[in-house]
């Protein structure tokens, strides 16, 4: 085991249990147990770690705490919604239950550090550590300036760790406050990654197969994620299905490449629905039964399942082009003649093509009926079932409403689909829209 | 006589380290300076003037101490105090009340605690009083001696003082300033604040109750006596458990601030700041690697504990990156620099990188947008990336956004990145590349 975790006032015993625990952090567990010395000496008031998520943050803090028995108040500061429960979390750490039932009802920060400073002197250093500190910034204006001299409030020893994703910078407040000792947790490599994951492995397989199994994902997921705990439960996920070729036997486990060519298109699936959220893990486990009895590919995409009545659909299309389409160029696209308006006077190239990068322009109610009209086959009436179809688009969140609510005579609406949503809806009614879009002509 | 001391007082190595961590620890995380403090003897001695007015004479003061923050306020304040308490007189006399800005959110809070530093709730009891006046002429009143002739001086400390002016009418600062005005009682009231704007932020009838006494602690430091500081705050003193280990000690801190790379890197902190906190944690970093196999501060260990500090947070979290996320951020850096920081949206950023993927032949990068729009929010959730204030609320990709990462921090990740393919690192430096 490298880099073996060593300082004087710990049980060298519990030191390399923790150390075993942190694979790959232990340059990081290395410095914060040197910066927070030995247990009765003082450590710097507050300490700020910041790195991506799934770096380690926690974990190293936790398993230190832990294994070395530290006094220590863990807390999640989305779980503290008010800063009663913080404070009361914090004193039944530190001095039990009877202490944190000294608080009155609703209690300030003086209160706190008063009942703190009743308590008995810490014989070594307390700590406080709470996740997700970037929440603190949106809390009571004085209590992170007031967490980062807590030492020098409370005349204990006693140290304030925040773990946070977001860099300092963006904490500090207006008038500056005590500015914490920054400590980053750097990101895990692919190698580091790579042997994390291996650990997880199975016993009933052999390392070799399933150190080849992790390079395999890392060469789908890695350019897109480097979240480890994303990619253990992918891992997790998709074993089964690597392992199936072994199971029934048509492949042995040194046929790396015969595994591969299985794997890799299952993966890169994965990538477009577990990954995205798109269906749970378990529909994802369903799927992949379902596959094995039907062998018919699916298309994923919820996106693609939105059923719409026929006018809807017209309806909807129209909104999309008078979203998406200058004003001025209507009678150009609607109209049978339109005399004359030269191409090249018509394409002003300085303005082309950006509708789509702008996104949606607002338009009012009776530009969308105009369009509707010339775009839908056949005679409709303006009747109020085109108009209540135009409010369930709204409710459908298809179409938004600009304007206010009491504005009744000409409402003002947005299209809120995709490109590639309105162009499926088209082609179901058999109208080209491409035709019709004036960035697209 | 120090030789001597030497011989009985010798220790082994690893109870000198143990105390040499403890005593540096506490001078770094409590303030607590090893000698008075350098270049501050006018302002010592005004102050220490000032209290001890009050504290023997019996007159009442109000003095805000202003400079920036970790200039040394509170330790100026606590040394004076300090030195003032050896004496007897004013040890039995004086009557110290601290508030803090930041724990005193309102005026009824800090009034009650007043009452329970002053010892008095059993006085106090279940009084009501009609105003915070009476209230604390009350308290005041009860702190008079057995012949009522005279009362026992207060010292009022307020720490933030900044923040107490917010409070709603000033009533506290109004009352504390009028006290002292008038002949009630001897009181003393200290602010520190970090604010030089502070006075603009009283009422007129707060204003106009207070001395206009004020204590600059902005420091003009050259070079030179920064490093003596440095020195000082390393050192050990006299009184160290075995001498002959303090000397040893301070001999290799004397070597230490003399080395050229040492002065190189303390110049750079030097001229970023001059306070004591970012020195400290310099410091405490470079002690945290002193141990029994390295008893001593190294050049090395300073120059890892300044990259340590001097590190940019932004540049950090950027090599951390997924590849598409980095993408991502270099095509916001084009936008950045042909609209000329004008802000973006998502669907001009996948334009933006889907220009330079149709450069490229072989499609390495090709992400479907759902992935690429979860790496912008990816981004967006580590706010590198930000929406603009009071943009109309629109449909994700079409949000307006700002970078929040500078460009040099940008090609400063990218040198550092691992394994940055080529063809990305020469679109970074040009967008037609």
């Amino acid at each position: 085991m490298a880099g073996l975790l060593e300082h004087p006032g710990y049980d060298e015993e519990r030191l390399k249990r923790a150390a075993e625990q942190l694979p790959c952090r232990e340059v990081q567990a290395g410095m914060l147990l040197s910066l927070m010395g030995e247990p009765h000496q003082y450590c710097y008031p507050s300490i700020f770690i910041y790195g991506h998520r799934a770096s380690g943050k926690s974990h190293v803090i936790n398993v230190l705490m832990k294994e070395l028995e530290l006094p220590h108040a863990t807390l999640s500061c989305v779980e503290c919604v008010s800063v009663a429960l913080l404070f009361e979390q914090v004193l039944r750490s530190f001095f039990g239950c009877d202490v944190a039932s000294l608080l009155p009802r609703s209690p300030s920060l003086t209160d706190f550090v008063r009942i703190y400073r009743q308590q008995s002197p810490a014989r070594q250093t307390r700590y406080i550590v709470m996740e997700k500190a970037e929440l603190l910034r949106d809390a009571d204006a004085n209590l992170l300036p007031a967490l980062l001299r807590l030492q020098e409030l409370v005349e204990d020893n006693v140290t304030v760790i925040l773990l946070s994703e977001i860099v300092w910078d963006t904490f500090r407040p207006n008038t500056g406050c005590f500015e914490p000792l920054l400590l980053h947790f750097p990101d895990y490599s692919k190698v580091e990654l790579q042997q994390i994951l291996s650990q997880d492995r199975h016993p009933s397989f052999s390392a070799e197969l399933y150190s080849f199994y992790v390079s395999v994902l890392l060469g789908v997921f890695y350019s897109v994620c480097r979240d480890l705990r994303e990619l253990r439960h992918l891992a997790a996920l998709n074993f089964s299905k690597f392992c199936e070729p072994l199971a029934e036997g048509k492949v042995k486990e040194t046929d790396t490449h015969k595994l591969w060519k299985n794997i890799e298109p299952h993966l890169k699936k994965a990538m477009q629905t577990v990954y995205l959220r798109e269906v749970s893990s378990l529909q994802w486990e369903q799927m992949q039964q379902m596959e094995e009895e039907t062998g018919a590919l699916k298309g994923l995409s919820a996106h693609t399942h939105v059923e719409l009545p026929f006018y809807s659909k017209f309806l909807l299309i129209a909104a999309y082009l008078a979203s998406y389409n200058p004003a001025r160029t209507d009678k150009r696209f609607f109209l049978k003649h339109h005399g004359k308006i030269k191409k090249t006077n018509f394409l002003k190239k300085n303005e082309k093509t950006t509708n789509h990068l702008l996104g949606p322009k607002p338009f009012p109610l009776d530009r969308l009926l105009a369009i509707f009209y010339s775009v839908v086959d056949g005679r409709v009436a303006p009747t109020a079932s085109i108009f209540s179809q135009i409010s369930s688009l709204v409710t459908l969140q298809l179409l938004a409403q600009v304007s206010h609510d009491d504005q009744l005579d000409s409402p003002k609406y947005k299209c809120a689909v995709s490109l590639e949503f309105i162009c499926n809806i088209s082609r179901t009614v058999n109208f080209d829209i491409m035709k019709y879009l004036y960035d697209f002509l | 006589m120090s030789k001597r001391k030497g011989k009985i007082s010798h220790q082994p190595l690893g109870e000198c380290i143990t105390q040499v961590q403890r005593i540096l620890r506490e001078r770094y995380c409590q303030q607590k300076l090893a000698k008075g403090l350098d270049g501050v003897g006018a302002q010592h001695k005004h102050l220490e003037e000032l209290l001890r007015r009050t504290a023997v004479y019996g007159e009442s003061n109000s003095v805000l101490i202003v400079g920036p923050r970790g200039a040394g306020k509170s330790s100026l304040l606590r040394s004076v105090l300090q030195e003032l308490l050896e004496e007897k007189e004013v040890q039995e006399n004086l009557l110290q009340v601290h508030l803090n800005g930041l724990l005193q959110t309102d005026d009824r809070i800090a009034l009650k605690e007043i009452t329970r530093q002053l010892h008095l709730e059993n006085v106090v009891g279940e009084k009501v009083f009609g105003s915070f006046a009476e209230n604390l002429a009350f308290l005041l009143e009860a702190l008079k001696k057995g012949d009522r002739t005279s009362s026992r001086p207060v010292l009022f400390v307020l720490d933030e003082f900044d923040l107490f002016a917010h409070h709603k009418n000033q009533t506290l600062l109004y009352n504390l300033f009028d006290v002292s005005q008038s002949t009630q009682a001897p009181v003393a009231v200290v602010g520190l604040t970090c604010r030089l704007d502070v006075l603009e932020l009283l009422e007129k009838r707060v204003k106009s109750r207070f001395s206009h006494r004020q204590i600059h602690l902005l420091s003009g430091l050259t070079f030179s006596q920064y490093l003596d500081r440095v020195r000082a705050q390393l050192s050990l003193s006299d009184d160290f458990c075995d001498s002959r280990f303090a000397q040893e000690w301070n001999a290799s801190v004397k070597n230490l601030i003399e080395d050229k790379s040492v002065q190189d890197v303390l110049q750079r902190h030097f001229d970023c700041s001059k306070d004591f906190r970012s020195l400290h944690v310099l410091l405490m970093l470079c002690l945290s690697r002193v141990t029994l196999a390295k008893p001593t501060i190294k050049a090395s260990d300073l120059l890892d504990a300044s990259r340590l500090c001097l590190a940019d947070c932004k540049t950090n979290m950027l090599h951390g990156l997924s590849i598409v996320e980095l993408c991502l951020i270099i095509a916001m850096k084009h936008l950045n620099d042909v609209y000329e920081g004008e802000p973006f949206n998502l669907q001009m950023v996948h334009n933006e990188f889907k220009k330079f993927l149709q450069r490229k032949s072989n499609s390495m990068y090709n992400f479907s947008p759902p992935v690429i729009v979860k790496g912008f929010e990816h981004l967006q959730q580590l706010e590198l990336v930000r929406p603009v204030d009071g943009s109309p609320k629109t449909q994700r990709e079409y949000q307006m956004m700002r970078l929040m990462v500078d460009r040099s921090q940008i090609m400063e990740a990218l040198q550092k990145y691992p394994q940055c393919p080529t063809d990305i690192k020469q679109w970074a430096l040009s967008a037609f590349a």
